[in-house]
């Protein structure tokens, strides 16, 4: 470029980054550069973070197109064919968990309700690094972890509908569940709050020379917002045992991922910046999300410090079941998505190990499907949202303090209770 | 006229400010191609451009922070926060920046900014979706605060605000949004088409910051409210069969002290109500107020009803808010005082 005249500097222009496609266009990801399953380097836990700097910029993957675990990361897994059977059975159950709740809610059985469809191999595999007494700090679309943790599904259908049996009492919105003994943090339904408590958390865990590690969740959109950078520098100062994990769908609501990322190329660069080594997983891929959890958790167990993951998703349904997507996106922009669908895949890749076929992926559907609805008819008779058996309204004023101050007891005999 | 619901007259409120003011420019999250999740301005980016109406990052503090600047630098920044519920990072951008820009620096710069928020519950939304947080903002000195009850006032007070030299913050009460809520949940939910306040001016017309507005003439007490709860005390009053006036503040800050004053002269009797948590809430402030303005004059103690000191609970939204029954009841106590 010339330089221009001093003197004759043109006026000033505000960018207001846009998506490729809007409703109506023709879905394009050509922009989204997708390296082949395989060739992405793993270095060592303990490798300097300048050295791998690079990782921040491509997609680790591990699945082929034919199926096949390929590469340094698939070597590194740790991982036998029952645990990958058992991989594909949670995220089949986190798929018709999710889609009898949806269903739920159009028939006002709650009030609110949130799916992954999509992104089950994200919080399904992530889980599987973990061990207990470690604790995960998710969002809103994680229940893959609970589900991998062994918390029962009946519970999350009691939560959802928020009957008697509903373990937060009614007190909380659908979805956002709490499970201390399943390493599952309550979740606040505010954004990014609870990246940096993660980051305490992993602190507290090394203060006290436990071998606990943490791990943060987040989506694309709420890295924009301050705790997010205040996670990362304390993880940073403190060299923290956290996992600090990001997950890009690609949209929040209504708004594109580049308004969140603004000039950095991906959302794993963030890390650098803060020598937090970083990787980016292809998150449709069941394997390289455990095989990248398995690297960082393996870094935090070590005392090397934090590690921030992102995954690239797609989130193929609504944000909520408030949100309408066919008004800010083309409908059939999921189906271009070119990451594929998580189950699909792993149920490819057993297929091709000779663990798994068609049939038996038929019948464990129904099998689950036939569980599922089983257990949503007892969810059911206990009460949902607006019929049957609440947890009484006396319990409102419970647990604002661990000991009820005098002005809260007056305010509960003047409800009634 | 126009029949309008909340929303179409706050979108009908930005779209006249920025129609006729090219220094508006309207942000937040969600806000631009989509046009907010309440779709409060749905067509304004369409309209006016993708550098007056756009999608920010989903930082509530960079929001209120960058409006700062730009309201300091001369453009008049209308923002949204998605919920009210989420405006707390944005808490120190607002009381230690926006409120003191102006007196800091002895007028050199000026803050004037609208930060929009819906507030209040009835949907639903638990305790991430539902807050009342006014409170927080009549404590802080140098910022105005409105909460509109309907389609009329919401266009003209958001006119008000967004001409207002300092900065205004502008509760919308979401449960009001479709339609009057009188705290009936169980009943059919009315539309604003039905309701005279649905009955919008077209064009430009400003409600002044500062001037409360009586719904219910009476002479038994008087009921201090202001947003949903304007609603729930008319449908109170009749059901208690209390002749009381109702008085909707409309602004809390600066406040019509002389309408409130001349009014409760009159009936001898006040009760305040807001949904918003009791213990240090705005009707702490206002009863404080009638307490030594109206003192010689009142025939019984001022009383509160107001959303219990809980966090706002998902299931028991309707234990929780303070309706009809509650207010009727406090009502009829009032004026069985001798």
């Amino acid at each position: 470029m010339n330089r221009p005249d001093p003197n004759e500097f043109p006026p000033l222009s505000l960018a207001v980054p846009e998506p490729e496609v809007r409703p109506g266009d023709q879905p394009d990801f050509s922009h989204v550069a997708i390296p082949r399953a395989g060739t992405v380097r793993r270095p060592p836990v303990d490798a300097d973070p300048e050295s791998i700097r690079d990782l921040a910029f491509t997609i680790i993957r591990v699945l082929n197109r034919d199926g096949q675990a390929v590469g340094p990361w698939a070597e590194a897994l740790d991982i036998t064919p029952e645990d990958l059977l058992t991989g594909l059975r949670h995220m089949m159950t986190l798929r018709i968990y999710d889609a009898r709740m949806l269903n739920a809610q159009r028939q006002q059985k709650t009030s609110f309700y949130m799916q992954h469809l999509g992104e089950e191999a994200i919080s399904c595999g992530f889980q599987r690094a973990l061990r207990p007494g470690d604790m995960n700090f998710p969002t809103y679309r994680q229940a893959g972890l609970l589900i991998a943790a062994g918390y029962p599904i009946s519970s999350m259908m009691n939560q959802v509908f928020s009957n008697a049996e509903d373990p937060m009492r009614g007190r909380q919105l659908p979805v956002c569940y709490s499970s201390r003994e399943h390493g599952f943090f309550t979740i606040s339904g505010n954004l990014a709050t609870q990246y940096i408590q993660a980051v305490g958390w992993a602190m507290a865990s090394a203060i006290s020379g436990d071998r606990k590690i943490a791990a943060g969740w987040i989506g694309d959109g709420s890295t924009a917002e301050s705790d997010f950078h205040a996670a990362l520098v304390f993880a940073s100062t403190y060299k923290a045992p956290v996992v600090l994990n990001i997950v890009n769908n690609q949209w929040a609501i209504s708004t594109f991922q580049g308004i969140a990322r603004g000039g950095a190329g991906t959302f794993a660069a963030r890390g650098l910046g803060f020598g937090i080594p970083s990787l980016r997983v292809d998150g449709n891929d069941y394997l390289a999300v455990l095989a990248a959890a398995q690297w960082a958790a393996e870094r935090a167990r070590c005392n090397l410090g934090p590690t921030l993951i992102e995954y690239v998703t797609y989130r193929a349904g609504a944000h909520s079941t408030s949100d309408d997507p066919t008004a800010y996106r083309p409908t059939e922009e999921s189906n271009a998505w070119p990451l594929g669908d998580p189950i699909l895949r792993l149920k490819n890749h057993l297929i091709a190990l000779g663990h798994w076929s068609d049939e038996r992926h038929a019948q464990a559907e129904a099998e689950i499907l036939a569980e599922i609805t089983q257990m949503q008819k007892r969810a059911e008779a206990i009460g949902t949202l607006h019929h049957g058996q609440h947890p009484s309204p006396a319990d409102m004023f419970e647990d604002v303090y661990a000991e009820m101050p005098p002005h809260l007891l007056k305010q509960r005999h003047e409800a009634g209770f | 006229m126009a029949r309008m619901t909340m929303i179409e007259a706050i979108r009908d409120a930005l779209d006249v400010a920025m129609g006729a003011d090219p220094s508006v420019v309207v942000f937040g999250e969600d806000v631009g191609y989509f046009g907010g999740v309440f779709r409060c301005t749905a067509g304004l980016q369409a309209k006016y451009g993708k550098t007056r109406c756009f999608d920010t990052p989903i930082n509530e503090s960079g929001i209120v922070g960058a409006a700062i600047g730009m309201a300091a630098y001369g453009l008049r920044p209308v923002v949204e926060i998605q919920f009210a519920d989420y405006v707390y990072p944005a808490y120190d951008q607002i009381v230690s920046e926006a409120a003191r820009l102006r007196y800091r620096s002895a007028g050199q710069f000026t803050c004037p900014l609208v930060v929009r928020m819906p507030s209040g519950g009835g949907i639903f939304g638990g305790q991430t979706h539902s807050q009342s947080p006014e409170a927080l903002f009549t404590h802080v000195t140098g910022l105005k605060t409105v909460v509109p009850s309907n389609p009329r006032d919401a266009k003209g007070l958001l006119l008000a605000a967004i001409e207002c030299p300092d900065p205004v913050i502008f509760f919308e009460p979401k449960r009001l949004y479709n339609g009057p809520f009188d705290g009936h949940h169980d009943r059919p939910v009315t539309a604003w088409k039905t309701h005279e306040l649905g009955e919008v001016p077209e064009g430009h017309y400003t409600i002044p910051l500062g001037r409360a507005e009586v719904r219910r003439q009476g002479r038994a007490a008087t009921v201090l409210a202001y947003g949903t709860m304007v609603h729930v005390a008319l449908a109170a009053a009749e059901e208690a069969g209390v002749d009381a006036e109702v008085i909707d503040l409309r602004t809390l800050l600066p406040l019509d002290m002389e309408t409130i004053t001349a009014s409760v002269s009159k009936t001898g009797r006040c009760l305040v109500l807001h949904e918003a948590t009791l213990t240090s809430g705005y009707g702490a402030e206002l009863a404080a107020l009638v307490q030594a303005e109206c003192f010689w004059h009142l025939e019984a103690p001022i009383r509160r009803v107001a959303g219990w000191d809980t966090p706002y609970p998902h299931t028991h939204e309707w234990s929780y808010f303070p309706g009809p029954a509650r207010v009727a009841e406090a009502l009829r106590q009032l004026v069985e005082v001798a």
